[in-house]
């Protein structure tokens, strides 16, 4: 893919696409990888025009639609399917505009010898970087081939049409695609503009196709990481450390050497690991291995009660990262209060899973990473091996929702295959594992400070939060469990705050309402008691839990209706517009009572003041004897730009809510001053059917044309804080700290 | 060496007594649709039937199964010829990452063939054993209401009331 150009071909290109101009931007396949809030203005040569999405760092048209002679079309996508169904959209994009049925068209995801390098799947990106480069590509192809065509048949273009992956001749003769493209036809660099088409000719984008991998999964066909068997593959568990930087002091592991099937026990500084023949082998071979263990553990958690006070007391960074004006000297009403997230899990249904073998110098490892080229050099690192003699494949693995287990499974099999050379390895956590080690959603505490002027209308806002990072995603070896415990060990990388304006723990900060003064600081906290990082919707999900209760607060000081009031404060049309058909889709009314024990509630953010809107209104039931909080509906409204397939549109909005509701009636990850102690689903309680509302109906706003907004997720924020308002609608307290537990709502009512 | 019944057919298994039942149908039968979710029988991922009940086969060892029927999702239909179950949650879309879905479709088959008419109290009562994380549970609760509607219907086919024993 590197190859020099053909100069005859670009000159093609100028002059068959609109807007001309050949950009060189050098390709490069190993180029720097991103961390969640990256894959955005990277450095280009000056003056040169945008390209669109992830084209900008991978320009070549065959990055992304390949063709062959026999008619195979073939999508790349640099992203990984984690259930959010896009490779299911990036084909409704592809075969739209290259004007090619559904169906026939496959799409390729994540592989380090066969896609763009597109950094994480993280974000809500995918449609915006990828599916925003396969548009422009597939268009861009589209018109090659119409060029083509033309030269061929010796016929102007505007006689000629596309359909069924061929170019048709008003005198009737026809060309497929397969035909017409020539060995390096292909192998261009997009141009900034693309002659897409018009949004009310689409045939595939926007209608509700069903998943296409949805059959395999709902059949038992081979869908996941996990199911991956290739001839001659060996079981292997790992026996990690059983706290934060325990040290492996003694371990004979005679015992386990001598147990039924097993190949090899592997032990290299404090990571220790045992391969067996046979799956069930490796598990109980594990257990006598853990049981030899001896190791030196040092207490060095904080106390969960204190851990608001504990974060606001570590050394921080702090950025004002938005002023506005100046507070006023006095006015009608000051409201103050603080609100704190713990950490919470990802918690995967699936165990982290990975397939390593290392043969003829190269290290093949199959995962369910979100990153396969950020991981890729991450396991070359700790390996001591040069990057192209590592390649790394995503396979489908459970959802993962953010960094969980993922990339140190990927790392923990290829250690272990390592020392077995040409046998498949495969590696899967045990439950206790991924809940004890997988990196959590990190713990935050905001602060909030606003004025009411006499008519009622905020005029001055302060907000300040205090975080970790959150992505300690691999990139350097250092972020791998098994990078850290092996004898010559790499460090965590030193953290970093992601910066604005999709931000980490400041994403969505900053207000979208509009107020006359307002403050806005981030307290960046380095230092990082438990293992955190990535979790769906980053540090947007306090910050919009927070804002969007406060709103609430001030609503109700100023006597105010809370859907009201947020219209008064917001001038953003599209924010405007999702904000009414929520609340219409949920007939919310001004001055409306919930019946006894039930409340009302509403919230509305974009996601990241920059993807997509959404609104959400819930009603709550909550049991005024034992505290007992149920959802019983919500309503939302979304606007996520051109909308490619709405049925999974609202598969992720309804999916958002329930997890929200999960994480803010439940989650808290627990720990003594040593040990974490929520290790399985008993101590890490979910939500459970019993708690399933009785309806979720969600209202897309299309918006033909305009750029895809990110969606995966938008939903996180306004539901949390949206049930929060519909519990104080219904109890009449306010809860601030999260989870909004039955015991913490029991506690407000008898207080 | 046992004689474990899966999906109609004999297999003869030679692995030890207290081995779980996902670990054989995974690993000797080569079955993908139990998933290995907590070992624990805390989430249901794993769940297969076994003589027409609702099983963890994450925590049930292949001793208390001679004899048994153990039926898994791959024994209801195939992506060809799909059980009502297995059309109900494809129409319905009722999937995200699916990971949990398999053991949902078996706790609901084990349900439905107890009771072909369940409420929605009773669906959701039945399901409760099972996690899900994506937060997919309304398009479940439809698909296991559509499930019921189809296996009611003539149009289900034929092959699958054959082989849901």
């Amino acid at each position: 893919m590197n190859a020099p150009v053909n100069p005859a071909l670009v000159f093609d290109r100028r002059r068959v696409l609109a807007g001309g101009g050949a950009l060189i931007v050098s390709f490069s396949l190993s180029g720097a990888y991103a961390q969640d809030a990256a894959l955005k203005e990277p450095a280009k040569p000056e003056a040169a025009p945008k390209l669109p999405g992830s084209l900008e760092k991978t320009p070549y048209l065959d990055s992304w639609i390949r063709i062959d002679a026999d008619g195979t079309i073939t999508a790349f996508t640099g992203k990984v399917e984690l259930g959010q169904g896009f490779k299911t959209a990036f084909q409704q994009i592809a075969a739209e505009e290259l004007d090619v049925p559904f169906a026939s068209l496959n799409v390729v995801t994540a592989d380090t010898q066969l896609t763009a390098n597109e950094g994480y799947t993280s974000g809500s990106h995918s449609m915006q970087d990828s599916g925003t480069a396969i548009q422009h590509a597939a268009a861009q192809v589209r018109a090659l081939l119409l060029a083509e065509a033309a030269r061929r048949l010796e016929v102007p273009e505007d006689e000629l049409r596309t359909e069924n992956a061929a170019v048709i001749a008003s005198d009737g003769r026809k060309l497929g695609y397969g035909e017409l493209v020539a060995d390096n036809m292909l192998h261009v660099q997009a141009q900034p503009q693309s002659r897409l088409k018009d949004p009310a000719t689409f045939k595939l984008m926007g209608q509700p196709l069903q998943r296409v991998d949805i059959p395999a999964k709902v059949t038992g066909g081979a869908a996941y990481v996990q199911d991956l068997r290739l001839p001659g593959t060996v079981h292997a568990r790992v026996v990690r450390p059983p706290s934060y930087g325990a040290q492996l002091i003694d371990c004979d592991t005679s015992a386990t050497g001598k147990m039924p099937g097993v190949i090899k026990v592997v032990r290299d500084g404090n990571f220790l690991a045992v391969v067996a023949k046979k799956e069930f082998q490796a598990i109980k071979a594990m257990a006598v291995l853990s049981t030899a263990a001896k190791w030196n553990e040092t207490p060095s958690l904080p106390k969960p009660d204190d851990l608001p006070r504990v974060l606001t007391n570590l050394k921080s960074q702090d950025k004002t990262i938005f002023q506005q004006g100046a507070p006023p000297a006095a006015a009608a009403r000051t409201l103050e209060a603080i609100y704190t997230r713990p950490y919470q899990s990802h918690g995967s249904i699936g165990p982290s899973c990975a397939i390593a073998q290392s043969l003829d110098g190269t290290m093949t490892v199959w995962t369910h990473t979100q990153g396969v080229y950020p991981d890729r050099q991450a396991v070359a690192e700790m390996l001591r091996v040069p990057l192209p003699s590592v390649h790394l494949i995503h396979v489908e693995g459970s959802g993962c929702y953010g960094h969980n287990g993922a990339d140190d499974a990927a790392a923990d099999a290829a250690l272990i295959a390592r020392q077995l050379p040409g046998v498949p390895v495969r590696l899967q956590w045990m439950r206790e594992q991924e809940h004890a080690w997988e990196p959590y959603g990190p713990a935050m505490v905001t602060k909030l400070k606003a004025s009411l002027d006499d008519s009622g209308a905020i005029s001055d806002w302060n907000f300040e939060v205090w975080s970790n990072t959150h992505s300690m995603r691999p990139g350097g070896a250092g972020a791998l469990l098994a990078a850290q415990h092996i004898a010559q060990p790499f460090a965590p990388p030193p953290p970093k705050p992601l910066p604005l304006p999709e931000g980490g723990g400041d994403r969505n900060a900053i207000p979208l309402y509009k107020f006359p003064n307002a403050h806005v600081v981030h307290h960046f906290v380095p230092e990082m008691p438990l293992r955190i990082s990535a979790m769906r919707a980053l540090g947007a999900y306090h910050n919009v839990f927070s804002i969007e209760s406060f709103m609430d607060e001030l609503a109700l000081a100023a006597d105010a209706d809370p859907v009201e009031f947020r219209l008064r404060h917001l001038e953003d049309a599209r924010g405007r517009d999702v904000i009414n058909r929520a609340a219409q889709g949920f007939g919310w009314k001004k001055g409306q009572k919930a019946p006894r024990d039930h409340g009302y509630g509403f919230a509305f953010a974009r996601y990241k003041n920059l993807a997509a809107y959404c609104a959400i209104a819930t009603e709550i039931e909550v049991n005024s004897e034992t505290g007992h909080p149920r959802l019983i509906r919500a309503v939302a409204a979304v606007d996520a730009g051109q909308v490619v397939n709405p049925d999974g549109l609202t598969n992720q909005i309804e999916g958002a809510i329930m997890q929200s509701m999960s994480w803010t009636l439940y989650e808290s990850v627990t720990f003594d001053d040593t040990r974490i102690t929520s290790i399985d689903w008993q101590t890490y309680p979910i939500l459970r059917f019993n708690a399933v509302p009785d309806s979720i109906d969600v209202h897309i706003i299309n918006r033909p044309g305009l750029p895809f907004l990110g969606s995966g997720e938008t939903g996180q924020g306004p539901a949390a804080a949206s049930i929060a308002n519909a519990i104080t609608n219904a109890t009449g307290k306010r809860l601030r700290d999260l989870p909004l537990s039955r015991k913490r709502i029991k506690d407000a009512i008898d207080a | 060496m046992m004689t474990l019944k899966v999906n109609g057919r004999d297999h003869e298994i030679d692995a030890d007594p207290d081995t779980p039942l996902l670990y054989v149908l995974r690993e000797d039968l080569k079955l993908n649709a139990a998933k290995f979710g907590c070992g624990l029988g805390q989430c249901g991922s794993c769940t297969v039937m076994v003589d027409g009940k609702a099983a963890f086969s994450c925590v049930t060892p292949l001793l208390l199964l001679e004899g048994k029927q153990i039926t898994t999702l791959e024994g209801l239909g195939t992506i060809d010829k799909p059980a009502p179950i297995q059309r109900a949650f494809m129409e319905e879309q009722a999937a995200q990452c699916g990971y949990c879905i398999a053991g949902m479709m078996m706790r609901a088959q084990a349900l439905l063939q107890r009771n072909p008419k369940p409420t929605d109290a009773q669906i959701r009562a039945e399901m409760e054993p099972n996690l899900c994380r994506c937060g997919t549970h309304m398009r479940i609760l439809r698909a296991v209401h559509r499930a019921a509607r189809l296996m009611d219907t003539a149009d289900a086919s034929p092959a699958v009331h054959g082989s849901a024993q």
